[in-house]
């Protein structure tokens, strides 16, 4: 395993607001296929850290590589088609547009935008297919329940075809129904994809993450497997306000 | 997205086209010359609906790119007697370059701040015209002969003073027009178009290159806008300052407010009904207020609060909204 090149690695990276240390030397390494969790409690820069590795937000400080390549400077579309894909924490969907032209955007981001509408459909109504969403495809996006926008999301960022595929916070406000078939979807995505995870719900961390990532004030806590961190001191008392030595 | 979908498109508009070439057999002269330049106007409005209704940019500085075509036409053939048709094409170039630079320049703002950058670059062309007054007669203006704009050789006569001619030309340039217009709103970079409008963030991280997209939209509204001017100075001979003032950046986004944003057809509609509207309301006025001499702008004015406040989407917004969800 240890001749395996990461697919992710961020080394020494930083960004802060002022004097805010939003992240706060950072590293992280994540392996190509694994399901990887970033948990931590609110204002932990967890959002903060992917939008660093997305591109959304420049670092302060630090460097950012993606499959050997150094993509710290690069801009967030560029890194879109390196095989990065990012959902967002606020369902960001195009809510005045059809269901099938929200997910028609990725699909001929990834095809080249010069090819003809036509050619596209039936990757469209795969995707749509792969979330359950197809009967709903001549609707207007805003108009879904929201679980269904977030499933949405899901199939524009697997229309880009991403080789890393950033989930922030993906079952916040859905039912407990709906967070079991996600959890399924996220699995299946999996076998083809690396997944970084934001998460608040720990039973869908314990389902899914092959690692955890523990964030503290823009630091890293722990990390490990879920059994570890479950049983970190650490970070029970982060997450619970207990002091560590009692 | 039915089958029949792009055919009914495609035969709306040709019935539109086929309807305007049909009026000019049908109305009384007059109306085919405000019909000529009506259309011409539409090319205009056509292009400032690419930027605005599509992209979801408000440019505040049109009348540049519009004023950049009627020079860039008018003046090469006035002092340098340049071919009528080059000339067409030199106008064209010059507001294509026009919106590249001040789109480069004004795209690095969002919002308010473009609508002013915009603004801002369209006074300095508006007063460079009148600072040149020696190549442009600033508002007096320069008028072209018949001799300057007749194109004329062994095959070939064309001759845009004569009204028929003149309308067939307005109205192969808006059919032109038109339909770069259709095929661009039905692409794929349409569609990203309307994306960046919609959730400018989200098309970026879906790995689009917004600015250049909306840089494309720029200059595709830029080029359409002085194929307008072009058209206008070598079909009714005329150009000054005046095309380049506030008026004419205002107008264009009142033309397309009340046919409709992000339709095909609002620009014409809009620009048709403004046209009659002010012409109305000018002998109106004229008629209940005589000698108070008082002027159109203000009836645009009046236009462009009511229908923001009541009317945000336009005609052919409202009935797409309503009835014919299919309208491009």
């Amino acid at each position: 395993m240890a001749t395996v090149t990461p697919l992710l690695s961020c080394t020494d990276l930083s960004r802060h607001f002022g004097g805010l240390k939003a992240v706060d030397r950072v590293d992280l390494t994540v392996m190509p296929g694994e399901i990887r969790a970033i948990i931590g409690p609110n204002g932990a820069g967890k959002t903060t850290l992917v939008g660093l590795i997305c591109g959304r937000i420049e670092p302060s400080s630090g460097r950012i590589v993606f499959d050997g390549e150094d993509i710290t400077r690069m801009p967030a579309h560029r890194r879109v088609g390196r095989g990065i894909a990012y959902t967002f924490q606020i369902t960001s969907i195009y809510p005045r547009l059809t269901v099938f032209d929200n997910v028609a955007l990725p699909v001929q981001r990834m095809r080249g935008s010069h090819v003809a509408s036509r050619g596209i459909r039936s990757e469209v109504m795969h995707a749509l297919e792969r979330v359950g969403l197809a009967g709903e495809r001549d609707k207007l996006a805003g108009n879904l329940a929201y679980g269904h926008q977030r499933l949405l999301e899901v199939a524009m960022g697997l229309s880009l075809k991403p080789r890393l595929l950033i989930l922030d916070e993906p079952t916040q406000g859905l039912s407990d129904g709906e967070i079991e078939r996600f959890v399924a979807l996220v699995r299946e995505i999996g076998e083809q994809a690396t997944i970084l995870l934001i998460e608040h719900n720990m039973d869908v961390v314990m389902q899914l993450a092959e690692q955890i990532t523990v964030l503290n004030f823009g630091k890293v806590l722990a990390e490990g497997a879920p059994d570890a961190i479950r049983a970190n001191a650490q970070v029970q008392a982060a997450y619970l306000g207990t002091d560590y030595d009692d | 997205m039915r089958a029949d979908g792009p055919a009914r498109v495609w035969l709306l508009h040709a019935a539109v086209v086929a309807a305007l070439w049909a009026a000019q057999f049908v109305l009384p002269d007059y109306h085919d010359g405000v019909l000529a330049r009506v259309m011409v106007l539409a090319c205009f409005a056509m292009g400032y609906n690419v930027l605005f209704g599509y992209t979801g940019l408000l440019s505040l500085g049109h009348a540049m790119f519009f004023a950049a075509g009627i020079y860039g036409a008018g003046l090469p053939i006035y002092h340098y007697g340049v071919h009528v048709v080059p000339a067409f094409f030199c106008g064209i170039a010059a507001a294509a370059l026009l919106a590249l630079v001040a789109g480069a320049l004004a795209l690095r703002t969002v919002g308010v701040a473009f609508m002013i950058v915009t603004l801002m670059f369209a006074q300095v062309a508006y007063l460079a015209s009148l600072w040149q007054g020696e190549w442009t007669r600033g508002d007096e203006g320069l008028t072209l002969s018949r001799n300057e704009r007749i194109v004329e050789n062994a095959w070939f006569f064309l001759d845009p003073t004569n009204p028929a001619t003149r309308y067939a030309l307005a109205w192969l340039l808006f059919t032109l027009v038109l339909a770069a217009l259709l095929v661009i709103a039905r692409s794929p970079f349409g569609r990203v178009l309307v994306a960046i409008r919609e959730n400018e963030e989200r098309t970026r991280m879906l790995g689009f290159n917004t600015f250049t997209n909306k840089l494309a939209a720029m200059v595709i509204s830029g080029a359409m806008a002085g194929a307008a001017g072009a058209a206008y100075v070598l079909l009714f001979g005329y150009m000054g300052s005046t095309f380049a003032s506030i008026q004419y950046s205002i107008l264009p986004l009142l033309w397309v407010l009340l046919g409709g944003a992000a339709t095909t057809l609002g620009p014409l509609l809009g620009t048709l009904l403004m046209f009659y509207i002010a012409e109305l309301s000018n002998d109106a006025l004229n008629a209940w207020f005589p000698g108070a001499n008082l002027s159109q702008i203000g009836i645009v004015g009046v236009a462009l609060i009511l229908l923001v406040l009541f009317f945000p989407k336009g005609i052919l917004g409202t009935v797409r909204e309503r009835w014919l969800k299919w309208l491009p």
